[in-house]
């Protein structure tokens, strides 16, 4: 399982945001991960104590969006709700498709607790 | 990874920073920042870094992923055999313990830099980036970087790869596309290995494994290729003689080119505004450290 990695990954990400906003805490962070991200929402936020814990966001709240999979179709340009290996298009049939949304894995937004200052 | 302009936001998400969408809120006292980046947007640097590297000294990269044991290396053994005279080869070699597989290549007189991972279960773009400084890219056409055999956690990982080979052994199942579609979708080129056993087996049908590869809407070619008998492996090489001038010729271009299918919404870099991103790295002023 690689969600330790992709964890540490993000708060490597988070703590440089926290510092170059001269952040004293980090609240909340927003995560949008599709199904066809290959990472697993469920052992991201079981990974994301272990990550966080001394560092900057060590108290934050993790919040993970999930998005739908959602395909176009190249062929007859309809957009469809599609699932994970089966990414046809629900209208022609035709597996020339590309993918709308699904399999984002992306840091959206951070909230932050500023330093006060004298 | 592109960070400036926007197109991270898909269909998918644009909602949660428009309007009344989650990330418009800020609760009292507290202030929200939005980010919008990968969560392995610092991998993604050093990927990117590596792909400079690569086109820097026109050489072709390409990432063989598959499970253990699905003939990634013989498969290579064949090939240097095949083209030595033709393109000067080294090769990566991924897997946790051991140095076996760079010492099989190596009898084949190509460098080969073994990358042990211990129990890590993928090749991440820092470990490919220290494996480059043994290799002299200038001597070099083509770099394969052999994964860890693994059909889940390698797909996540750019590693500055142009391609992605994804093997599929016939003694795997031939639903394995469907089983791990996040893999399967990131192949440039599926290679149904070991095809001479075939004759052997009763269940594994080559066209219903590329029916279940489509299924994925990918559109990458699917060979089927027998390293040991030799069957089908001209297609493969003509494939990889092919890759090679497109890569020069991009170059040419001063252009790159990332395997088809990346996380991130990489998809929307496909409508050919993409180009470019990748280079920008070197306005960050952090990150990782190369001489």
């Amino acid at each position: 399982m690689h969600e330790l990695a992709v964890c540490q990954g993000l708060m490597s990400q988070v703590e440089q945001i926290a510092q170059r906003e001269d952040a004293e805490s980090v609240t909340r962070i927003l995560l949008s991960v599709g199904p066809l991200s290959g990472v697993e929402p469920q052992l991201l936020a079981d990974a994301f104590p272990i990550a966080a814990a001394g560092t900057v966001a060590e108290n934050a709240r993790l919040d993970i969006d999930t998005q739908p999979i959602r395909v176009k179709c190249d062929t007859c340009g309809a957009e469809t709700d599609a699932s994970a290996n089966r990414l046809l298009c629900g209208s022609c049939g035709d597996f020339r498709t590309r993918l709308v949304s699904g399999d984002e894995m992306l840091l959206m937004s951070l909230e932050l607790e500023r330093r006060e200052r004298a | 990874m592109c960070d400036t302009c926007g197109c991270n936001i898909t269909d998918g998400n644009r909602h949660l920073i428009e309007g009344d969408g989650k990330l418009a809120q800020t609760e009292s006292g507290r202030e929200a920042i939005t980010v919008l980046k990968g969560l392995l947007s610092e991998n993604d640097h050093t990927a990117a870094h590596n792909r400079e590297h690569f086109d820097r000294h026109q050489v072709l990269a390409l990432n063989l992923m598959s499970s253990p044991g699905s003939g990634k290396t013989r498969l290579l053994e064949e090939t240097i055999a095949a083209l030595k005279d033709e393109f000067r080869f080294a090769v990566v070699e991924g897997d946790l313990e051991t140095e076996n597989d760079a010492q099989r290549i190596r009898d084949k007189g190509v460098t080969a830099v073994q990358i042990t991972t211990g129990t890590a279960c993928h090749l991440d773009a820092h470990m490919v980036h220290n494996a480059l400084h043994e290799i002299d890219l200038e001597a070099v056409d083509i770099v394969f970087v052999e994964n860890v055999g693994n059909l889940v956690c390698p797909a996540s990982f750019d590693l500055g790869q142009h391609r992605n080979v994804t093997l599929l052994s016939v003694t795997e199942g031939d639903d394995k596309p469907a089983k791990y579609p996040v893999m399967f979708r990131a192949a440039d080129l599926m290679l149904i290995s070991k095809s001479d056993l075939l004759a052997v087996l009763d269940d594994f049908e080559p066209e219903r494994a590329e029916r279940h590869l489509r299924e994925l809407a990918s559109r990458a070619p699917a060979y089927r290729i027998s390293a040991r008998s030799g069957d089908g492996m001209q297609a493969w090489f003509d494939w990889l003689r092919s890759e090679f001038a497109a890569m020069r010729e991009r170059v040419q271009r001063g252009e790159t080119v990332r395997p088809a299918i990346q996380p991130d919404g990489q998809h929307l870099h496909d409508h050919n505004h993409g180009h470019g991103h990748d280079h920008s790295h070197h306005q960050r002023a952090t990150g990782h450290s190369h001489d």
